[in-house]
């Protein structure tokens, strides 16, 4: 644990395999440059690995002012103990206030090591981050300038903010696709710190034996119409009309996590807050009731029309057309109408 | 909720983590192949008591239940804090959790334990390959595919719901453990029985029902913050780093929508509106 540290800076992680960075550490610096402009503090990211040294200056453009390099042989494969060690001791040598992880699956096994070991708190897949002030109580201190880690919260259409105002640094993960990409700046300058390692291979725990790389499926954050499914499709056999409709409108299919745990369609497919943010130009939720969770990865699509059968269902709200009906009937007059129309 | 944000866990069921019983499968599996004991630990409410008693039908060899009001509150740090001492009473070669709860789905849990456990530890486990020797090899998903990495005991393992199907219960251990209890529940089922009884009696007949069980085998153990030797400062709300600023409920802003008719022609001039604003190429 490091106590309340001012004038620390604002980190993040920048998640790297085989030489290539992860999408979801850039994108969380730009909103990480935000909150250090707000705190009048410097932007940090933490590169971990061996022969990276190129990814320095990437990183600088990107919009680090400062690059903590970490480059060993030994630390060519993510492997939980080394980079917990690495980073727990950049944590405690500079002390910096905020630490950020993309929440892949990689940031999810190494974060929470990170914070056990420094005992400090850590609030997982976060849709959003501000700085703001506390106070602990109605006569109580205030905090100011603290990190909100916003999150749909348990149950219900909550929204939680969490705060860590003693146990610094103050950790968050943030899903894939929830912070935009910035755009990097060949102009910039930053500072890059090369980081002595001391590691020893008989030290690790672990060995990786053999790696198979298998890409996502499917590219959602890519795509610019969606068609998902929730529970409501009622089967995988009918979950096919979600991949028809896709298929028509030149679009990806997409589910909630409720569709892809009754098994219609894999993992890759979700779309949420513990899945993909989205922002296509055209979401169609089919069969949604549209739990918070859902509507905090794609709330912010262009357009959004909404088929369900209970005109209570909360994804209704967020729909700019609303479609009360039988998705059996509505979805293959969509398909017919799409195909007409050429 | 409670009035600070957190949550109020008594309205709530207790219910078995799914992935929880994917661990469990896996632990089951593993001592069918390779030998050893399974123990189940949970911590929560009495009514927990429940999860345990699931265990032990499924083939699990012992149960302990941590439960301490004094461990209210606690956010994923001290949780982890807290089974990690009742974990090191065993001193086991391998711990299996889920990766991640349906509640929070954050999956910090596991691998915090095995931090404080000073053990390695593999997230998101498909598949137990092999146990030999003083290592465990496994398949993991790395989100870009898989990994099979050899890993020192001892080790911590999180399983995924997709490494196998979990058993259900079985007749024979469901007839054998359905009257096991831990002494809370006791306790509870004591009171209800005796309305009225004071607390002496009570206690009296709770410990005359508990020593009875524990004759026959079925008393779960249930275990307190001072049983498992835990520092109060690093339990429950003074050990938890993060805490809750505010709760908005949340409120949806109507958006420019319109409501189209299902019926062809309601559908049809829908199409041909997002085509004309070329939101449809």
């Amino acid at each position: 644990m490091i106590g309340v540290n001012r004038n620390g800076q604002v980190w993040v992680f920048a998640e790297q395999h085989h030489g290539k960075l992860e999408d979801t550490g850039l994108e969380l610096m730009s909103k990480a440059k935000e909150l250090a402009k707000t705190l009048n503090v410097q932007l940090g990211v933490v590169l971990v690995g061996s022969n990276i040294k190129t990814l320095g200056q990437t990183l600088v453009r990107y919009g680090a002012d400062v690059v903590y390099l970490a480059d060993h042989p030994l630390l060519e494969h993510y492997q939980t103990n080394s980079y917990t060690k690495v980073i727990f001791d950049l944590i405690h040598k500079y002390e910096p206030q905020i630490c950020l992880f993309g929440a892949t699956v990689t940031g999810r096994d190494l974060a929470p090591r990170i914070a056990s070991a420094t005992k400090a708190g850590l609030t997982a897949d976060c849709t959003d981050l501000q700085i703001g002030e506390h106070q602990a109580g109605k006569d109580g201190p205030v905090h100011k300038n603290l990190l909100f880690q916003v999150r749909p919260a348990f149950g219900g259409n909550i929204i939680a903010t969490i705060i860590n105002y003693d146990r610094w640094p103050q950790m968050a993960t943030v899903r894939e696709g929830v912070m935009a990409m910035p755009v990097p700046d060949t102009s910039r300058k930053g500072e890059i710190i090369e980081i002595q390692v001391h590691l020893k291979a008989d030290e690790l725990p672990l060995e990786i034996i053999k790696e198979h790389r298998q890409d996502k499926k499917v590219n959602l954050k890519a795509s610019r119409i969606i068609v998902a499914g929730g529970a409501g499709v009622g089967s995988k056999e009918n979950f096919r009309l979600v991949w028809d409709l896709a298929n028509a409108l030149g679009g990806a299919p997409g589910a909630t996590r409720a569709a892809i745990d009754l098994g219609f369609i894999d993992r890759d497919h979700q779309v949420g807050q513990t899945g993909t943010t989205v922002r296509p130009s055209l979401y169609i939720a089919v069969g949604i009731s549209g739990a918070i969770q859902h509507q905090a990865g794609m709330q912010d699509s262009a357009k959004i029309i909404a088929i369900n059968n209970d005109p209570e269902a909360p994804i209704l709200s967020l729909a700019h057309y609303k479609i009360i009906g039988d998705l059996n009937d509505v979805v293959p007059r969509m398909i017919k109408a799409v195909k007409e129309r050429a | 909720m409670n009035e600070d944000g957190t949550v109020n866990r008594a309205a709530l069921p207790a219910i078995f983590n799914p992935e929880d019983l994917n661990a469990l499968e896996m632990a089951i599996q593993i001592k069918d192949k390779f030998g050893g004991k399974v123990t189940v630990v949970t911590m929560g409410l009495p009514a927990a008591g429940r999860v345990l008693r699931e265990s032990l039908f499924r083939g699990a060899d012992d149960g302990v239940l941590v439960t301490d009001r004094r461990a209210a509150a606690s956010d994923t740090l001290a949780t982890s804090y807290i089974l990690s001492c009742a974990v090191k009473k065993f001193n086991p070669d391998i711990v299996l959790c889920g990766r991640q709860a349906i509640d929070g789905d954050t999956a910090q849990v596991g691998p915090q334990c095995a931090e404080k456990l000073g053990m390695g530890q593999v997230t998101c486990v498909e598949e137990l390959i092999d146990l030999k020797g003083k290592s465990v090899t496994a398949r993991r998903a790395t989100g870009h595919g898989w990994q099979e990495v050899r890993c020192k005991l001892p080790a911590l393992l999180t399983v995924v719901d997709t490494a196998n199907e979990p058993r259900v219960s079985g007749g024979k251990r469901l007839m054998k453990y359905k009257n096991a209890r831990t002494p809370a529940e006791v306790a509870v089922e004591t009171k209800a029985a005796n309305a009225g009884a004071d607390e002496t009696t009570l206690k009296k007949l709770t410990e005359e029902a508990c020593n009875k069980l524990k004759a026959k085998g079925l008393l779960i153990k249930q275990w307190d913050l001072d049983m498992i030797e835990a520092d109060l400062k690093w339990c429950g709300r003074d050990g938890s780093p993060t805490k809750v600023h505010r709760i908005q409920s949340v409120v949806l802003t109507a958006k420019e929508s319109k409501s189209v008719d299902p019926g062809e022609d309601g559908i049809r001039s829908m199409i041909r509106e997002l085509i004309v604003d070329k939101t449809i190429a």
